[in-house]
């Protein structure tokens, strides 16, 4: 069974999301004697190398890593023009690299953000500046670290698809997109914040 | 104070479902530990050296008798009869069940109380003034805008899982009691050259292992415009602060590395797409919330008491409370009180179940049922009326909350220490203990006069040690614990970071440490100077060479 949530029902998923290949040398750093797996935002995503070496299905509805897009282009030019594309990025990818990269978001029906560990808050922001910023309207997908307690915050920032980790029930995930009913602030979902929706007295 | 509407009500009664379900979930083994962390954090569940402790929000410091009542009864059935104030108004719990802190939740959402965002990587409680609304210096009562950002930053949806925690404080008054410039985001109102209300933005300050204090983002903000600049600066934290490295995680590193100038301009680029957005705060929503906070019914009443002046005049012991315990009021024959948590030789911050029940009391019978904590641990009935001080001396007496310390050497503020928290280095209540029985004597701490003594268990910098007058911090060299002094730190409009003076000591050496820096003090102060005046005219030097002089050496220079 499907684990994607799409708006409000568990639907079939029709994409395939495209690792980058891995890189040469593991890139890891080290601090404090400890592996950290975070990268700072702003930080090269791939090498030449991965991005070459990525190995991109011949059919099929694909999501591919914002580099590889922005690399081969010319090459996954029919795919985009059939609608079979779409481009996902790493939290510590720069949503204007994307912008630059492409004029008009709107020609990718669906934009995917990985969200690699739950704590990492900047899928976030990256909603929220895709939808209200540079206005993209298609589906916008969370995929990765993605559980149940989240998905209220995911939605009122703007994504609107939401593939539920691999061992979690979806089914159980659903009545978390609305475990608050009147939230307080304005953000993507809903732009006002509750006292210019509700009279309040 | 305010008052929960329906909508109010619903978040946390939502809030209750949510956790309990959440708790549910990780004893039935479908959370693992790592994934329960952040969720229980967000609901100031920490897991500690003894037990869970469990962290109650009392947003900007405001409590009615109702709710302490309710934190009575919680403390009783729940924990060990007792509680602890933090430096950031909040309660602690100490000795919870995890699986009844669902049910302590539903319990303190009948008095419109929660643990939302008291611990974990988010915006926490909003922390202010112990006067505000009554403070004569005030130009702004910040408690309405204290509360607009509270239930704006309540559950945001984009600013939930932040590089680190993120505190904000409001200062409504010329002598600045919030702290503003060791907090992440600092709101000063004052009134700008044209007669306006105004607020001054400081950002990236803190304490903690590295100590920073705030810097002005912008210098002139209309209230309007809070929620969506806080916004601004929030979500370039979100975006670029680092996430590599918990220690260099903080809003502070973000802007020392960008330098204040380049911050700046990344915010306000990021707020001109903000301003005048729906999040803006409009006069009716503020008018809403500031009539929550409207003056008291105060009585008119004259500006002298007689019953008040004579008792003062025959009874030292109550004078001598007067004089330390007293603070003025905007409205003539009213004053301000505080009630003293530093019993010498108890854990500075504690309040028993039968103490919050009698205070509680107190506050119903002398204050409109209402009462503050402060950010030096204390409670304050913030309107008693002169006539009645001298009654209600008695009762805070008989209740041991009337000890006259305040400001004063013994009036220590202290974070819970290695006694219970798994992140201290070294114990911080011993040492608080230890001090104040050395000093246990009113006439001579009354001579020595004001001084913030500040103790923190780690680098953490829960008890605020570096903008003590002392600060003392717990420190691990080779596995024991050891404590640093710094001396000169101070808080308000001339917030300074203390100077570590040397070497760290043992904990049994501590009362005597201090008592030396006291000494220092008490030979080379011109009349009308505080310890921190001598330490700012003197310097360190004397005070160091004192203290890490050998006995034989002290004793003659004593004679």
């Amino acid at each position: 069974m499907s684990n994607l949530i799409r708006n409000n029902a568990i639907v079939a998923d029709e994409w395939t999301v495209v690792n980058l290949a891995p890189a040469a040398e593991e890139a890891v750093r080290k601090q404090a004697g400890k592996v950290v797996l975070f990268k700072l935002t702003g930080e090269p995503a791939a090498t030449a190398d991965q991005i070459a070496n990525t190995e991109i299905p011949a059919s099929g509805k694909i999501i591919v890593p914002l580099p590889v897009w922005a690399a081969r282009k010319d090459e996954l030019a029919d795919r985009l023009a059939k609608g079979e594309l779409g481009v996902w990025l790493a939290p510590h990818e720069i949503v204007e690299n994307l912008v630059k990269e492409a004029a008009d978001l709107n020609q990718f029906p669906i934009i995917a953000v990985f969200h690699e560990r739950h704590g990492d808050g900047r899928p976030y922001s990256m909603a929220f500046l895709l939808r209200t910023r540079y206005g993209f309207k298609n589906e916008l997908r969370v995929f990765g670290d993605v559980l149940q307690d989240h998905l209220f915050f995911y939605k009122r920032c703007g994504f609107d698809s939401y593939l539920i980790r691999a061992g979690r029930s979806a089914e159980e995930a659903l009545a978390a997109l609305n475990i608050f009913s009147t939230p307080y602030q304005g953000s993507v979902d809903e732009d006002r914040p509750v006292w210019r929706r509700v009279n309040r007295g | 104070m305010y008052k929960y509407d329906e909508i109010d009500q619903t978040n946390i009664d939502e809030r209750v479902a949510q956790y309990r379900d959440q708790v549910r979930r990780y004893l039935a083994g479908e959370l693992t530990e790592d994934e329960f962390r952040p969720l229980r954090l967000r609901n100031g569940l920490y897991i500690q050296r003894h037990a869970p402790m469990f962290r109650i929000a009392v947003p900007y410091g405001l409590l009615a008798s109702r709710q302490l009542r309710k934190l009575g009864d919680i403390a009783k059935r729940y924990d060990r009869g007792y509680g602890h104030f933090t430096t950031r108004h909040n309660m602690q719990m100490n000795w919870p069940k995890l699986e009844d802190t669902p049910d302590m939740l539903a319990e303190l959402a009948t008095v419109q109380m929660h643990c939302i965002q008291t611990s974990g990587n988010d915006v926490r409680n909003i922390s202010t003034d112990q006067f505000a609304g009554i403070a004569p210096d005030e130009v702004v009562d910040p408690r309405p805008v204290a509360e607009i950002i509270r239930q704006w930053s309540t559950f945001h949806p984009e600013f939930t899982y932040l590089p680190r925690k993120f505190k904000i404080a409001v200062s409504g008054t010329k002598t600045d009691r919030a702290v503003v410039q060791v907090h992440d985001i600092g709101l000063e109102f004052y009134k700008d050259d044209e007669g306006k209300t105004a607020i001054r933005v400081w950002v990236g300050g803190g304490l903690g292992r590295t100590p920073i204090l705030g810097q002005v983002v912008r210098e002139h903000l209309e209230w309007q415009h809070i929620l969506t600049y806080c916004e601004a600066i929030i979500r370039i934290y979100n975006m670029y602060g680092r996430r590599d490295n918990s220690f260099k995680a903080r809003i502070k590193i973000l802007v020392k590395a960008l330098g204040i100038d380049e911050f700046r301009r990344q915010v306000e680029e990021e707020w001109a797409h903000l301003k005048d957005s729906p999040n803006t705060i409009t006069q009716a929503e503020f008018d809403r919330v500031a009539k929550y906070f409207d003056p008291k019914p105060y009585e008119t009443l004259p500006a002298h008491d007689a019953s008040f002046d004579s008792a003062v005049a025959s009874n030292p012991a109550f004078a001598n409370w007067v004089k330390r315990c007293i603070h003025p009021h905007r409205v003539p024959g009213y004053r301000a009180v505080t009630l003293s948590l530093k019993p010498h030789g108890k854990p500075t911050g504690d309040i028993t179940s039968e103490q919050m029940y009698a205070v509680a009391d107190m506050a119903d019978k002398y204050s409109f049922g209402e009462l503050r904590v402060s950010h030096e641990q204390n409670l304050v009935l913030a309107d008693v009326k002169l006539s009645d001080l001298f009654a209600l001396w008695q009762e805070a007496r008989k209740h041991g909350v009337a000890t006259p310390n305040i400001g004063l050497l013994t009036d220590i503020i202290c974070c819970p220490g290695g006694d219970f928290c798994s992140l201290a280095n070294a114990k911080s209540i011993p040492i608080a203990e230890a001090i104040q029985m050395q000093f246990d004597n009113l006439d001579y701490l009354h001579d020595i006069g004001e001084i913030d003594l500040n103790i923190s268990g780690c680098m953490n910098a829960c008890g605020h040690h570096h903008v003590g007058h002392i600060g003392i911090l717990g420190v691990d060299k080779d596995g024991s614990e050891w404590y640093q002094v710094s001396i000169g730190g101070d808080q308000g409009n001339n917030t300074t970071l203390g100077t570590v003076i040397g070497p760290s000591f043992a904990a049994e050496e501590m009362p005597g440490v201090v008592q030396r820096l006291i000494e220092v003090y008490l030979r080379e102060r011109t009349p009308e100077e505080r310890f921190i005046d001598t330490v700012r005219r003197i310097g360190v030097a004397p005070f160091k060479e004192h203290v890490y002089s050998k006995a034989e050496e002290r004793e003659t220079a004593n004679v």
